[in-house]
């Protein structure tokens, strides 16, 4: 056989090989850096399990807590759809300069893409140990916190989907001799609005468990209500907590998916 | 009015107005109606209202807005504008970001594996239809805890540290890679697989033949972004759940010290750390794909 022939083969195993290799060395590396015990880490599946199983099942107690718990998932429910409503309100206006197939002004395009980066990059939990100094244990803390983190999100990828699905429709309005406004309405939004929906509810969906951590941190919403329980030991309310919030989130993803269903 | 007339079909008009769908006024439409379009409509309405609803009711404990957010700005100015290490070094800053870039890695290197093995188990072109829709409803819970619940858990079980801290993080990983690649898999030419059944290739050749080859970069791509989500949620941990690395030292300093120039300084080296990886990422996905 020619070299040709086999050389498919060949590259197939040595991919393969090397990326068994890279995944052990990582592994190995990570392991020794951070005192990772693997025998502890196989062993403490099974504890937890058998320690979930025992307690961590809601008792009479906690279901007498769970209007509580309710209005405070409804309040961080709310929080992630008006945090994620508008930074992408601000974010879709944002994209707008950032793009290039509107031609705004090149400079301001590539500051708006740096700024997107940035809020993108500086994690949550920074916004919202910063915000903690001025806003305290408050609602808006976490609400900004979601935002910032949120915004650089949405820019990026609202920057992306205009690029891709509206570069023709743009063209052919300006061929026209259309002018901003009414490419923006005329053809922007229709052809990007299913993508930008669809970004829309995958973010809600997200910032519902970010806003979870968030709430550990800054004591607001179902996050400090699951820490409390936690700390006082209570973990059958605790439990109530988890499945309250698995609720939410498998049935806003159900949602999200029969509309994208429909609108795609 | 003139009509066309072919033998053997109905006239057809030939005044364009008979074609065309005209407002109330008698104005032409220009756009017609479709049932997506509504229902992004409704959708975006339904969303907006929640919203209004959102602020009206939060509990906002009278706080003034206007000196908040003007505390906020001259915060942000001392974070960024004035980065200075008080209480650790920049050694230490950078073992601790090697220790949160590790339980990183190691939950995503045990999650690929996890997922590896889930995803030939529900892959729709491979695996059986129930056992696959056990595992994807299995996942999909899983999936819908949010990570720093799932490290507390750990926490209780097996002790505030390193342990906690991966398994919790591979919990989510696992879930999210399942879901990925399996997609990824359902993606594969079913021509593939077909020719090599019908040469009476068993199931581990079929794999490493057919499915694994051809969804390799997408799967590559899904690993390295869930790297990347790892990496901040392992910073996160370690910031909620003690769980150790840089995350620690970012609350530390803000919750412990109150210390915005020290919290600047930890910001800084974690955003060019954030931005490199992501970096390394795109170079590395460019080479596979």
């Amino acid at each position: 056989m020619s070299d040709n022939q086999t050389s498919v083969f060949v590259k197939r195993k040595r991919s393969f090989t090397l990326v068994f290799l890279g995944a052990c060395g990582l592994f190995l590396v990570s392991a020794a850096v951070t005192g990772y015990d693997v025998i502890a880490g196989f062993e403490s599946v099974p504890k937890a399990a058998g320690w979930m199983a025992k307690n961590f099942i809601p008792n009479a107690q906690a279901w007498s807590r769970l209007p509580n718990i309710l209005a405070k998932l409804t309040e961080t429910a709310l929080v992630s759809v008006a945090v994620t409503v508008c930074a992408a309100g601000c974010a879709f206006f944002f994209s707008l300069l950032g793009t290039k197939t509107t031609k705004v002004n090149p400079w301001i395009g590539r500051t708006v893409r740096i700024i997107a980066a940035f809020f993108r990059n500086v994690p949550d939990i920074v916004w919202a140990i910063l915000l903690l100094f001025s806003f305290g244990q408050n609602i808006l803390t976490g609400f900004f916190a979601l935002f910032f983190a949120t915004f650089g999100m949405l820019t990026r990828t609202f920057i992306e989907t205009i690029d891709e699905v509206s570069a023709s429709c743009i063209e052919a309005l300006r061929a026209t001799g259309a002018t901003f406004l009414p490419t923006v309405f005329q053809g922007i939004l229709p052809s990007s609005l299913p993508e930008i929906v669809s970004w829309v509810l995958y973010m809600i969906e997200t910032n519902i468990r970010s806003a979870t951590l968030i709430g550990v941190l800054t004591a607001t919403g179902i996050g400090a209500m699951f820490d409390l329980y936690y700390k006082r030991m209570d973990y059958s309310s605790a439990s109530l907590v988890v499945i309250s919030i698995v609720v939410l989130v498998v049935a806003i993803e159900m949602i999200s998916n029969q509309i994208r269903k429909v609108i795609m | 009015m003139s009509e066309l007339v072919v033998a053997g079909h109905p006239p057809v008009s030939l005044d364009p107005h008979a074609y065309m769908r005209k407002t109330r006024s008698g104005k032409i439409k220009t756009a017609a109606s479709s049932k997506g379009g509504s229902a992004v409509k409704l959708t975006l309405f339904v969303l907006l209202g929640l919203t209004v609803y959102g602020f009206l009711t939060f509990d906002y404990k009278n706080i003034d807005l206007a000196k908040a957010i003007a505390d906020t700005f001259s915060n942000i100015r001392v974070l960024f504008g004035q980065p200075r290490l008080t209480y650790s070094s920049f050694a230490g800053a950078m073992g601790a970001l090697l220790t949160t870039f590790s339980l990183g890695a190691l939950a995503t290197v045990f999650g690929a594996v996890i997922a590896l093995l889930g995803s030939l188990l529900c892959a729709k072109n491979l695996a059986h239809p129930v056992a696959a829709n056990i595992i994807k409803s299995f996942v999909a819970f899983i999936r819908a805890v949010p990570t720093i619940l799932w490290v507390l858990i750990f926490t209780v079980a097996a002790g505030l540290g390193s342990v906690a801290a991966v398994v919790g993080l591979t919990f989510h990983s696992a879930a999210f890679l399942i879901k990925a690649y399996a997609e990824s898999i359902e993606e594969v030419d079913e021509g593939a697989i077909e020719a090599l059944r019908a040469c009476g290739a068993g199931f581990w050749p079929i794999v490493f033949q057919a499915v694994l080859p051809s969804s390799l970069s997408y799967m590559t791509a899904w690993t390295f972004l869930r790297f990347e989500i790892n990496f901040t949620n392992a910073l996160a941990v370690g910031a909620a759940a003690g769980a150790g690395g840089i995350g620690f030292d970012l609350w530390m300093a803000g919750s412990f010290y109150f210390d915005l120039r020290e919290l600047g300084y930890i910001t800084y080296i974690v955003v060019a750390a954030v931005i490199l990886l992501e970096i390394i990422a795109t170079k590395i996905k460019a080479r596979v794909g």
